[in-house]
């Protein structure tokens, strides 16, 4: 096999940080080469530079041989590099087809030649086994659809060496499944392939070899058949990692939290949550799993006090919260880790100090008499959960926006977890987290439960929910459509019911077909 | 507190000053073209605002409402509102400062001046709080409705001092209000009263209400992230009203010092745009309390020396105004900049 893609020496440095030190990277043609390695790694750095976002400070890249300079974007698209980011970059009211020619449209005088596009979506699509409408609109078909209109971009571009960032972050199991099949196909066309992620379960299951970077180096670079998960894990955290979490089994008690019959419309008046019921124990972790956007989210701002339901009643220790404000609902017992740390659960221009005693600074010891901030209750509380949570690096003083993800998500778990509340949910609690801080994070979740608090848990990572939950209820369309003992679920039953598969069907058809 | 001004990054102090001495290099340009030296006009200028007592009483004469209209406009925005409306509270400020010093003639001064003053904070404070309602309870931007209101209290205070209120002349003003509300000069002949003494007390609150109290953490958190303010139980309604409250009150001193100090009556439309000069002394100063004392200085001084550099010199005092706006342009033109480096710097 030849080698099509060389990068030698990369190095890149930010404004106090070495983001790339040294790192070479070869791709061969025709091989998918996964680039792992936690957030802040250097993995999107070096893609960067590959695709003309950075330029490096040092090193040197050579496609197909041959020495090349990448200033810009453009000059990788010329060398047939392509790039399919996290964000999507799609004008959501045109056509699949539209999108695909955007930037390089096919002209019949000043006008587009639609109906050549729409030819050339055909083809690409038939000749890589991409199955997608030319005609549908962006905002009509569903992510993994999008990311496929990404990957034909690319490909429409002439890419014959293709980075996919975090291309299964945003995917429902079935649709990782849809997306490895497109990668292989890819493959057998010669196509080579840059895949970014941190999921070591996707990079033993479909990449060539495997390069790992760790805090800007490189670790190394080892054929897939000749490691495991335990070993990239070590490699990727740079020590020993328990990947499963350990826990006793669950001794659960009296009902914390009880729903019943919630109907919630978000801000916009859709129906989001369609008459939920569902119950949380002491002592037990019930996980929510569901493709994101199935009411998760309004569900537990609903609980919160965030939004206020159409109907239905929410029951914490048996009192009626339904219609509280936040406050008191958090005073009455509620920890609440929320799924977008940056939006809602910091303030990312406060202090570490700050930002712990948010929601709390109502009370003593933070709120004197008059009206007053205690500093030094503010202060101390910071030393203890800095130290307690081990959020790096310790400075109490510094704004939450310069932490790492993961230090970040500690900050919010500090201060929802430190109050040992009776019910605690937690919302996507590892997103964007690398993978010593999820470790951590999950020995606490385990610990708040073992202490006797009743956990809602809520993931895009069913990894996450198998391996946390005692209980599992599936979201869909606003509703819980199952609720099931962890010993009864597997990834297929729950990913067929996500997508609206009924737990009978499951049981009779084997999980072969999607109904409804 | 040390670490807390260790934390200040340098460009927060050196942006301010940057967009002031590149303004005056502009400057210089315009002053050339009408054949004179800008040295020798910047000379006359300084000469006039700080080379004497009576010029540097004067500049912070004209400073002072500036510092409170200013901080009017910082309270609001740290609590992510731009309180436009500025204008429109001074007017009712002033006017209520007014109405207690010409109504209530038989107080001490010590009951009357303080009552004077707290009616100007009332009333800015309600005209500002009508706008925060219509924000939290309608969603009506902040913005929009207080221009609004501005022109609500320029048309009432028009019909005031021509209507129920007009003083025996046929002139559109008010009567004079009782030498027991006027503010105490501190250097005659010049202007400057007593009213300083309030505005640098105004600040210390301020700064002490922003960052030692619950209501300072809550309307910072509501600045900056009004979603995470909600999760953490802080009512964003309730501190949006609030914070307008304030501001209103700090503007509505701007027109108490207008009265009491100046004017002492309520002329028609007598503000040279003061609260929307406030806009332009908050953000040179960084929306900080003693950010905003020293632009209103700034400010105090261009005025005063524009009188005569235009008496002195050939140079027309509309000079100071294009040094304003150009000081505005360098400012927000910092901010483009600041944002421009984040986003390259960002991985």
């Amino acid at each position: 096999m030849a080698t099509v893609l060389e990068m030698k020496g990369i190095t890149k440095q930010f404004p106090g940080v070495l983001a790339n030190d040294n790192i070479s990277l070869d791709v061969e043609e025709g091989e998918i080469h996964a680039l792992v390695g936690e957030n802040g790694s250097g993995k999107s750095t070096l893609m960067s530079i590959l695709y003309g976002i950075y330029r490096a400070d040092a090193g040197e890249i050579y496609v197909r041989g041959k020495k090349v300079e990448i200033t810009e974007p453009r000059d990788a698209i010329n060398l047939k590099i392509g790039m399919v980011f996290q964000h999507f970059m799609l004008v959501e009211p045109l056509t699949v087809a539209e999108n695909i020619v955007l930037g390089s449209e096919l002209r019949r005088g000043p006008f587009l030649d639609y109906d050549q596009a729409v030819r050339e979506v055909e083809r690409l699509s038939e000749s890589y086994g991409l199955k997608i409408d030319p005609h549908a609109k962006i905002q009509d078909i569903s992510v993994g659809l999008q990311q496929r209109v990404e990957i034909l971009k690319a490909l429409y571009r002439g890419a014959e060496i293709l980075i996919l960032d975090e291309p299964t972050a945003v995917l429902t199991p079935q649709e990782v499944d849809d997306l490895i099949e497109v990668m292989r196909n890819l493959r057998a066309k010669g196509t080579s392939i840059i895949f970014i992620t941190h999921k070591i379960r996707e990079v033993l299951a479909i990449s060539d070899r495997v390069t790992v970077l760790r805090r800007g180096k490189k670790v190394g670079t080892k054929p897939t058949s000749e490691t495991n998960a335990q070993d990239l894990a070590e490699m990727m955290v740079g020590r020993e990692v328990l990947l499963e979490v350990k826990k006793d089994k669950a001794e659960p008690g009296e009902e914390v939290l009880q729903i019943r019959n919630l109907v919630v419309k978000d801000r916009r008046g859709a129906l989001k949550v369609n008459g939920a019921s569902l119950a949380v124990r002491r002592g037990e972790i019930l996980g929510i799993a569901g493709v994101e956007g199935n009411g998760q989210t309004e569900l537990v701002e609903a609980i919160a006090g965030l939004i206020r339901p159409e109907s239905g009643q929410i029951l914490l220790n048996d009192r009626d919260i339904t219609q509280w404000s936040p406050l008191r609902i958090k005073q009455a017992g509620l920890g609440y880790v929320p799924e977008d740390r940056h939006r809602r659960g910091l303030i990312l221009d406060y202090t570490v100090a700050e930002n712990l005693i948010l929601g709390l600074h109502t009370e003593a010891p933070y709120k004197r008499r008059f009206g007053l901030q205690d500093f030094r209750a503010t202060k101390d509380n910071a030393a203890k959960l800095v130290e307690a949570f081990d959020i790096r690096p310790p400075f109490p003083h510094q704004p939450a926006r310069k932490l790492s993800g993961g230090n970040q998500q500690k900050v919010v778990v500090a201060r929802e977890f430190d109050r040992n509340p009776d019910l605690l949910i937690c919302a996507q609690p590892t997103r964007g987290v690398d993978i010593g801080a999820i470790e951590f994070i999950h020995r606490q979740v385990v610990a708040q439960r073992d202490r006797g608090a009743a956990v809602l848990l809520v993931s895009a990572e069913l990894d996450e929910i198998l391996s946390l939950s005692d209980r599992i209820a599936v979201m869909y369309n606003g509703k819980i459509v199952a609720v099931m003992p962890v010993e009864e679920a597997d990834e297929h039953k729950l990913g067929f019911l996500m997508l609206g598969g009924r737990l009978e069907d499951y049981q009779a058809g084997g999980g072969n077909s999607v109904a409804g | 507190m040390l670490d807390r001004m260790k934390r200040i990054p340098y460009h927060v102090v050196l942006a301010p000053i940057l967009a002031v001495l590149l303004a005056m290099v502009v400057g210089s340009g315009f002053i050339l073209t009408v054949g004179e030296s800008p040295f020798a006009a910047y000379r006359v200028l300084l000469q006039e605002s700080f080379g004497s007592m009576r010029g540097f009483a004067t500049t912070l004469q004209r400073a002072t409402p500036l510092m409170f209209t200013g901080l009017a406009v910082a309270f609001a925005f740290r609590a992510g509102l731009f309180n436009i409306g500025a204008e429109g509270q001074l007017y009712i400020g002033a006017f209520a400062a007014a109405w207690v010093g010409f109504t209530f003639t038989n107080l001490p001064k010590f009951i009357h001046l303080p009552f004077a003053i707290l009616a100007s904070m009332v009333g800015g404070a309600i005209w500002a709080a009508v706008s925060g309602l219509l924000k939290a309870k309608f969603g009506i931007h902040e913005v929009i409705n207080s221009i609004m209101m501005n022109y609500i209290a320029y048309f009432l205070t028009d019909w005031l001092v021509t209507g129920p209120f007009q003083g025996s002349t046929m002139i559109p003003e008010t009567k004079r209000v009782a030498a027991s509300a006027t503010l105490s000069r501190l250097m005659p002949p010049t202007r400057l009263t007593t009213a300083l003494y309030v505005a640098l007390l105004a600040a210390a609150i301020v700064y002490f209400i922003m960052w030692r109290t619950k209501l300072g953490y809550e309307i910072r958190a509501v600045g900056l992230n009004p979603t995470a303010a909600e999760y953490g139980g802080i009512s964003v309604a309730r501190i949006t009203v609030a914070a307008m409250a304030i501001s209103g009150a700090l503007a509505g001193l701007a027109g108490m010092e207008q009265i009491l100090g100046l004017n002492n009556r309520f002329i028609q439309r007598f503000s040279p745009d003061l609260g929307f000069m406030g806009v332009a002394v908050a953000l040179l100063g960084k929306n900080h309390p003693v950010g905003i004392v020293l632009a209103a200085v700034l400010f105090g001084a261009l005025q005063t020396g524009a009188a005569a550099m235009d008496r002195l010199t050939s140079v027309p005092r509309e000079l100071i105004t294009i040094l304003q706006g150009v000081i505005i342009f360098f400012i927000a033109a910092e901010y483009l900049f600041s944002r421009f480096l984040k986003v390259k710097g960002e991985a």
